[in-house]
């Protein structure tokens, strides 16, 4: 393919160095900075002059004030006569606590279920097949009103649901027994805490001895003493009272033990089902993805089933299962706001609270915003980290 | 556990030998292939009957069906025992329709229908033409003209009378058809050579993906006229629409990276060596390739959406699920709220999992 036709010169650089693209690409990135700040002054300056028509201070100086606003049930001891900051501080505990326990039961009843798919046995996969169906394609601000509905439908404190002894349940929410936590217990349970740290640094040492020289040493002599042994021994030195509070009822409510009110109850129970089913089917493709020959050479060399299933089989599977995994804990987090529909205080129902009380709307919102992407990045940071020690290290 | 000690049976017990009567052999293999298995089948069998019985004995054989017209006295009767399934007959015009007027209610009936239409022709692949997106601006025209009215002899009703299935597809419908071009470009500004786009779309994409919906609909609900010059004002459906077309933005454009991102190096090379424009390159060669792999993710993306628009209920806009809440206000009828929850659930249902089974189906003929 030859032509004769003269080619056409090269086009003539006109800022010496600086080519057609690099000018074309300052060009777009020019329009679109331009377009962005244009866009933000415009916002900037109608919000100064609304804010100002309407007699609203900014800033976070309200804050300060004192918040009068109830908060029923609480982690953190709050009383009305508080401040602003700590209702903030006290509705992003009670997040925490949805979310950190939420997590952790969504986890659990995910990877059962997931695992339940996997079943040769027909009824238990079909089981799970219609529980992750299910739940998944409802929305979950409509899960969580229906579970409201159902708390408040339980009968009254006198005529409380016994399922086992000491717990109950009735429209004043779940009670249970509990052990009340005081300096003793939480010098026992730091006991404890110091105890795995150590574990955790002598269990890496061993590994890495082994690595050296192929002999296998056994870690759980000194889990034994540092988690079990100790905090027991300092259990007895101090002789902290283990006395299980069981609750009862007196009159129109219950006294004792520890009780999960109905919307707390209502937002975990809505949460934990919901993301299960999600954390269901990561966990099912996550074991699908390990190849089948892995688990016939396993077989083959005759592992025990726990063995196979922890050293062979989890460890390739995580890496599937984690990257997901982790966003869906961020959305079980983001969706913790929903309790806002149902009246339990989180952190945005308290801001929403602060904002109709206030005006201050600006600063309320972009305190939930701060406390979501803090909390958003946190557990990414973490999952990340997780991730790459997982990961599969490839030349 | 014992569900974890089952993985490896499957094949070897599916290698038996194949005699006997079918129905005891399948109930063999698939219920009663170990101890352990039998054991926890007898147990599910229980558990599920006393279940299905529990429920059957609620929902159907201790309902009340109908009632006269304003009258719950019949459900007040079997409550605790039975349902109230007159409750959805009594109300489900307004679950429906919310306080759009009465008589007009064909118009919106007639909107859910050409939505429906709309989804179930932009599933068929052989439809995939340009000639979609044309019926697509068309039938969203004439779904605005149905529900606004004022031309053509109907009667104008204004966006604060709409509620319902209409305003839940509404949100749903136009949350992607103006999200997804919004994605894309969000998605090639994340992959962009230019500094200052590509920060800017990765601020975007964090910012809106780190909060909740929540945040943001308080955002579009209280903050917005905050922003905008005073008297303009605009309706607070639209406002929440923005909000859910910048919410879809940046979950849409996460996939199509994700897409972009299997598009081979080499496609991208030979699009420059023709002499491809920027955009000419992304529309002909590269997007065509990164949409059409992430495709089932855009509809498990769809899916999500769709589900979440009905967090609109905390900012008082009547959509299906607000107007299920709002339509067991009424005292009479006030004790039913779960009837109306699983009728509105079902509805809810019906649409997911139909996208749901047909991304399953995508997914098992693109070749993979």
């Amino acid at each position: 393919m030859t032509s004769d036709a003269p080619r056409p010169p090269p086009r003539r650089r006109f800022f010496g160095a600086f080519g057609q693209r690099e000018l074309k690409g300052l060009f777009w990135q020019a329009l679109v900075v331009g377009i962005a700040v244009a866009v933000i002054v415009f916002l900037w300056s109608n919000t100064v002059t609304n804010l100002s028509a309407r007699r609203i201070t900014t800033g976070f100086a309200f804050l300060g004030r004192e918040a009068g606003m109830p908060i029923a049930d609480s982690l953190l001891a709050y009383n009305p006569r508080d401040s602003y900051l700590w209702a903030f501080v006290v509705g992003i505990a009670n997040t925490l606590r949805v979310a950190v326990i939420g997590v952790v039961l969504a986890t659990i009843l995910g990877t059962v279920i997931g695992i339940s798919r996997l079943s040769a046995n027909w009824l238990l996969s079909r089981l799970a097949a219609v529980y992750v169906e299910t739940l998944r394609d409802i929305p979950l601000l409509l899960q969580l009103l229906f579970w409201y509905v159902l708390m408040q439908a339980l009968p009254a404190a006198r005529a409380a649901w016994r399922p086992i002894e000491g717990v109950f349940l009735s429209n004043r929410g779940l009670i249970l027994p509990a052990i009340p936590i005081g300096t003793p217990q939480l010098c026992v349970l730091g006991t404890a805490v110091l105890g795995l740290v150590v574990f955790y640094v002598i269990q890496r040492r061993l590994i890495a001895q082994q690595m050296r020289d192929g002999k296998p040493r056994p870690a759980w002599p000194f889990g034994l003493g540092l988690l079990v042994v100790l905090p027991a021994a300092v259990s007895v030195l101090l002789g902290v009272p283990w006395t299980v509070e069981w609750p009862q009822l007196r009159g129109f409510n219950f006294v004792g033990g520890l009780t999960l009110a109905p919307e707390y109850f209502a937002l975990l129970i809505a949460l934990v089902t919901y993301t299960s089913a999600f954390i269901a089917e990561i966990v099912r493709s996550g074991i699908q993805s390990v190849p089948r020959g892995q688990w016939d050479a396993a077989n083959a060399l005759g592992l025990r089933r726990s063995f196979m299933l922890r050293q062979i089989i989890l460890p390739q599977a995580l890496r599937v299962i984690v990257p997901p995994m982790t966003s869906q804990y961020l959305n079980l987090t983001k969706n913790s706001s929903l309790a806002v529909a149902i009246g339990y205080q989180d952190v945005v129902s308290i801001a929403n609270t602060t904002l109709n009380q206030t005006g201050q709307a600006i600063e309320a919102i972009a305190l939930i915003m701060a406390v979501f992407l803090t909390i958003s990045l946190g557990i990414s940071f973490f999952m990340n980290w997780y991730n790459s020690r997982i990961a599969l290290v490839e030349r | 556990m014992t569900a974890i000690a089952d993985i490896p049976e499957a094949p070897r017990a599916a290698r038996r030998p194949q005699i006997g009567n079918p129905v005891l052999r399948w109930l063999r293999t698939n219920l009663f292939s170990s101890i352990p298995n039998g054991i926890l089948s007898v147990v599910l069998l229980a558990v599920l009957a006393k279940g299905l019985f529990s429920f059957a004995q609620w929902g159907i054989a201790n309902a009340v069906w109908l009632t006269p017209a304003n009258d719950s006295s019949a459900c007040r009767a079997v409550r605790g025992v039975g349902a109230c399934w007159a409750i959805i007959p009594e109300k489900y015009r307004f679950i429906l329709f919310g306080t759009y007027p009465f008589d007009e209610q064909w118009r919106p009936a007639l909107a859910v229908l050409l939505f429906i239409a709309l989804f179930y022709l932009s599933t068929r692949r052989a439809l995939w033409r340009r000639e979609l997106a044309y019926l697509w601006i068309g039938a969203l025209a004439l779904i605005s003209m149905l529900m606004w009215g004022g031309i053509l002899g109907l009667s104008f009703v204004s966006q604060d009378r709409w509620g319902g299935l209409p305003v839940t597809l509404i949100l749903a419908t136009f949350g992607l058809a103006f999200g997804f071009p919004l994605g894309i470009l969000v998605a090639l500004g994340r992959r962009s050579k230019l500094p200052a786009i590509r920060s800017l779309s990765v601020l975007y994409v964090e910012l809106i993906r780190g909060v909740p919906l929540v945040s943001l609909l308080f955002m579009a609900s209280v903050m917005f006229p905050l922003f905008m010059p005073n008297g303009f004002n605009i309706d607070k459906l639209l406002r929440a629409q923005v909000a859910i077309i910048l919410f879809a933005g940046a979950y849409l454009a996460e996939v199509i990276r994700g897409g972009l991102q299997a598009v081979p190096r080499g496609q991208y090379e030979a699009a420059d060596a023709l002499g491809l424009s920027y955009w000419r390159k992304n529309r002909l060669i590269v997007l065509p390739q990164a949409i059409r792999h992430v495709i089932p993710p855009l509809v498990n993306t769809f899916i999500a959406f769709f589900k979440d628009t009905s967090l609109v209920l905390i900012i008082g806009i009547f959509d299906l699920l607000t107007t299920a809440k709002t339509a067991i206000i009424d005292p009479a009828w006030q004790q039913f709220s779960v009837e109306v929850y699983i009728f509105v659930a079902a509805i809810y249902f019906v649409f997911c999992f139909a996208m749901s089974r047909y991304s399953r189906s995508l997914e098992a003929t693109s070749g993979r």
